[in-house]
């Protein structure tokens, strides 16, 4: 029998997916593995961030990549000079985007980048709360910003204003300038976005630490449920759906709200009565922002909020709203909750020291102070930033249909962002000159060469990692939150042998479960999962929350204990196995397993599903699409 | 009365059922679960000292002691005073009310005929201040009112054995001084057994309880003649953090002998979460009460009725872990950037702070 290989395979041995050769055409040079790196590319680690891509990227999407490893390394390694970590090289491999953190070796230089360190990152822990309350203001500037960016169509000639307000600059330029700020703004938000983040998992770590010298036995999830918080943005969405389940309980509307999955005929009918229209009110008082929520992690500009798509909202309002009439309390004890955390926090602190109980004392507080950037931040990049982002992208792809340039506005996405730029400013000249776009047929001829290259590398799964692993993941980022630990790769490297038959993973939330799995892909498929199943998943988002009201446990293939799955489950109280690797790619719909999530383990049950079930679990699902 | 139940408030008074006694009842109070049973006072002892001229006799005797006598004179005094003292049995009054006390243990228990553990339980005036520990006889498995009552009998007579003698005149102590009180105790029939820690041995983790237990009796265990099963609970919310089944492949069913394992418990892990989670629950009360972490013995009594049927058999202060000196995890000097210096540039999930400095 083979060995455990010692390492992962290199990018130059990986095979291309049949019908995606020549993908590397499509995504920016940098982005993508070259003969030229090939040695300095060969020697590293690089694991999949298929927490934030967990399909293939459309060449528009890989903008994201581009922004959040720019603003990762910025801060790491530029703005606060973490001592031993630079940021996290980024390549995109088959349509996948795999990071790989970089370390600081030299001693001397560790040196120079502590004191740096100190000072800067010194600075902000001290002023925290006066920082962060900026933050906000600057990330709500960014998002007001993008939202006043507009792509209206070009007519045939500039409006009348342009000349009585003796601009001397045709509108046209407008689209070329909106186009760049819409690129900005999203690379700015993305720097914001690590502006605390890595500072606020530097006070966190620290109180960990800490924790796990006086208590070597302590479960990660104790800790983090000592410094969790309980009233906290990240809920705002989930709790909104309770709160309107609760007045349509009220009202009595659960049966229609229940009985109505499509969104324009259920409005129609509550139309018609007052409790119908007072508890439409509501709803429409709570979209915006609360479902301006990406029902996954809204780095792909497919992706439906709640708001684009209010069956999602809907279908979690009926699932509380059934609970809720079936005499259940679907309300979030926040004071209990809250007193339970105190009381223990208290037995712990009992249980030091009084020199322990000191540094206990002021590194909980630490942490609690810089937890809820961790908790909250992702509501205003990834949800609401992102959501304007892609709304904006929308509009933009419209503007080329307008122009005739494209047949249909998704085709846009098959186009990087350098591309898009030459694109518009084909567009905008040959419009000024007064010819037709010269790359139209180009266009449409390179897109449809692109079309089935991306279905073909989306078709395949990400393999969760390339070249040389390290002897010991030291990376607090790849171990906290992609939960990348030494064991985890030593699995991976393990599983590869095809001789495993059981999953590990971290363990994400307590508790041990049994049940048939629901493989999920995509957010959309969400409304497939049934009362009882363990939902799978390459990552899951905070906001499929309401999910979780029906989902028994969630396994997932990539994530740490402070990845956002993790922390929502560990609210929920429903037990998570995070960062399995291979969870989507190995179990099939219907299979039963057993998930223990103190010990980060998945049980296969039905040891190999037979064919024939397979078969039919996948029809069954595809025919529910 | 001469007879009081642990549970009872007069049992907590140490001048009339002694120490022992006065212990169980302590725990009992508490919450710590014991062995159930009673004490016979020594007022009862008094009782039988006043029979039929017992005391002038006795007075006889130990005014033979006088002067300085050999452990022969000793002996020879311990055997006249038990051949008198075996032919005065006990008061009508005593024998009753250890009658019913017996009676009203097996109605509990609802075992006819209960056996019993009886132990003596002398008690000295505070100026005594001596340990009698080892110097009075225990006698288990009593099966019956009249054997019962026999042992009651015995445990009076060894008050006066010559051993006992020779060492209350070496610690200058009048034998009058002493009283005995007697403990009437249910045997441990033990379907389990093992040691708890209110510390995690391995590791020093003061938030954990580890408990260790095999079938039967304990003596498995201690003596390390099985692979116990392993159960390690949280002490903050006292859940069940990990069940290891053991290698238990013999049991002590009486202090005697091991036996082999039937096979149908050689896979099964002796305690259930139940009982495992009223022992941490235990073990924390005994850590409070005690003011540090704690080494315990426990049983689970298969006669008492679930819920019941976890009984302690003995408790003393960890000394391992308890006793060394703990230092905070971070040094108190650097300050809080050094700490968080050095955690954000190492490793987490378990690396200590002082592997994250090697590098």
């Amino acid at each position: 029998m083979s060995t455990q290989p010692s390492r992962f395979p290199f990018f130059h041995e990986t095979t291309t997916p049949e019908g995606a050769e020549g993908w590397e055409s499509m995504y920016p040079y940098y982005l993508v593995p070259d003969e030229e790196t090939r040695s300095e590319e060969d020697s590293r680690f690089w694991f999949a961030d298929t927490m934030h891509w967990s399909r293939g990227a459309h060449p528009f999407d890989s903008i994201g990549a581009e922004a959040v490893y720019l603003g990762a390394g910025q801060n790491s390694t530029r703005i606060f000079a973490l001592p031993v970590s630079l940021g996290l090289d980024v390549r995109i491999v088959n349509g996948y985007v795999y990071i790989s953190p970089i370390a600081v070796e030299d001693p001397e230089k560790i040196q120079e980048r502590v004191a740096h360190f100190q000072e800067r990152a010194g600075f902000y822990y001290a002023n925290w709360d006066e920082l962060y309350a900026k933050w906000k203001v600057k990330m709500e500037g960014a998002i007001s910003s993008l939202g006043s960016i507009s792509f209206p169509a070009l007519g045939e000639l500039d409006p009348i204003e342009v000349v009585t307000e003796a601009r001397g600059r045709s509108t046209s330029w407008n689209i070329i300038e909106n186009y760049h700020r819409l690129v900005d703004e999203f690379f700015l938000v993305w720097q914001y976005h690590f502006e605390f983040l890595n500072l606020g998992y530097g006070g966190y770590i620290t109180f960990f630490q800490f924790c796990k010298q006086a208590f070597p036995l302590i479960s990660e999830q104790t800790i983090s449920r000592m410094v969790a918080g309980v009233d906290v943005l990240a809920f705002r969405p989930d709790d909104e759906l309770r709160g309107l389940a609760k007045l349509a309980n009220e009202l009595g509307l659960v049966e229609t709200i229940v009985g109505n999955s499509q969104p324009d005929a259920l409005f129609a009918l509550l139309a018609e009565s007052p409790e119908g229209r007072q508890w439409q009110a509501a709803f429409e008082a709570a979209k915006d922002p609360w479902f301006n929520y990406f029902a996954e992690y809204g780095f792909t500009h497919d992706q439906e909020t709640w708001a684009s798509d209010l069956s999602i909202p809907l279908k979690g309002i009926s699932r509380y709203a059934t609970k809720l009439a079936a005499g259940e309390d679907i309300s979030r004890p926040i004071e209990r909750l809250q007193e339970e955390r105190d009381e223990i926090v208290d037995e712990y602190r009992d249980l030091l020291t009084s020199g322990e109980a000191a540094q206990f004392d002021q590194l909980l507080q630490l942490a609690r102070k810089v937890f809820p950037y961790i908790e909250e931040h992702n509501i205003y990049v990834e949800h609401w930033a992102h959501n304007v982002f892609w709304q904006k992208a929308w509009e933009l792809a419209d503007f080329l249909v307008s122009a005739g340039f494209l047949n249909e506005r998704g085709d846009m996405f098959y186009m990087n962002r350098f591309e898009l730029d030459t694109v518009l400013f084909d567009v905008v000249e040959s419009w000024a000159i007064g010819v037709p776009a010269r790359g139209r047929k180009r266009w449409q001829k390179e897109i449809a060469r692109r079309r089935p290259m991306v279905a073909a590398l989306q078709a395949e799964n990400a393999p969760p990692a390339y070249g040389i692993p390290p002897k010991e993941v030291t990376d607090p980022f790849a171990v906290m939150n992609y939960g990348v630990t030494t064991e985890r790769v030593a699995d991976w490297l393990g599983a590869n042998d095809g001789t495993s038959a059981n999953l590990n993973g971290i363990p994400g939330s307590m508790g041990i479960v049994e049940g048939p799995v629901r493989v999920l892909r995509n957010e959309k498929d969400l409304v497939l999962l049934e009362p009882g199943e363990i939902l799978v998943a390459p990552i899951t988002a905070p906001s499929w929350a309401a999910a979780f009201a029906v989902a028994t446990g969630v396994i997932t293939d990539i994530g740490g204990m402070m990845s956002h799955a993790a922390i929502v489950c560990r609210e929920y109280g429903i037990p998570a196995v995070v960062g399995t690797g291979f969870a989507t790619a190995r179990l099939t719909t219907g299979q039963r397993v057993r998930i223990d999530g103190k010990k980060g383990t998945v049980e296969l049950l039905d040891a190999v599903l037979a064919p024939e079930a397979a078969a039919v679990a996948m029809t069954a699902d595809s025919l529910k699409v | 009365m001469y007879s009081v139940e642990f549970s009872e408030d007069a049992c907590l008074d140490v001048r009339e059922v002694g120490g022992k006694a006065a212990g169980l009842a302590q725990m009992t109070v508490a919450g710590l679960p014991v062995s159930p049973g009673y004490a016979v006072t020594a007022a009862a002892y008094r009782e039988y000292l006043s029979q039929e001229g017992l005391r002038d006799f006795l007075d006889g005797v130990l005014d033979s002691l006088k002067g300085e006598p050999d452990q022969q004179a000793f002996d020879a005094a311990g055997e006249a005073v038990a051949q008198r003292l075996g032919e005065v049995s006990l008061p009508e009054s005593v024998r009753r009310d250890i009658a019913t006390a017996y009676e009203e243990l097996c109605r509990s228990t609802g075992l006819p005929n209960v056996a019993v553990a009886v132990r003596s339980s002398a008690t000295a005036e505070d100026s005594v201040g001596a340990s009698f520990a080892g110097e009075f006889e225990t006698w288990v498995d009593i099966v019956g009112i009249e054997d019962v009552i026999n042992h009651v009998h015995r445990c009076y007579t060894s008050i006066f054995a010559g051993r006992v003698l020779s060492y209350l005149s070496e610690k200058g102590i009048d034998p009058y001084a002493i009283e005995m009180a007697v403990v009437i105790q249910k045997t441990v029939r033990a379907r389990a057994a093992g040691v708890m820690f209110t510390i995690s041995p391995t590791s020093g983790d003061r938030s954990k309880i580890v408990l260790e237990a095999s079938w039967g009796l304990g003596l498995s265990v201690v003596g390390g003649e099985v692979t116990p099963d392993r159960f390690v609970v949280d002490k903050v919310g006292l859940e069940i953090s990990e069940r290891l089944l053991g290698d238990k492949r013999i049991e002590y069913r009486r202090g005697d002998a091991p036996v082999a394992v039937p096979a149908d418990r050689l896979e099964v892990l002796c305690l259930q979460d139940t009982e495992v989670l009223t022992l941490a629950a235990i073990g924390k009360k005994l850590e409070k009460l005690h003011g540090g972490p704690q080494d315990i013995e426990f049983a689970v009594d298969e006669d008492l009725a679930d819920g019941a049927n976890v009984v302690l058999l003995q408790c003393r202060p960890e000394t391992v872990w308890s006793n060394v000196d703990r230092k905070p995890t971070f040094d108190p000097a650097a300050g809080v950037m050094s700490w968080i210096t050095g955690s954000i540039s190492g490793a987490t999930g378990g690396t200590s702070p002082d592997q994250l400095h090697a590098h």
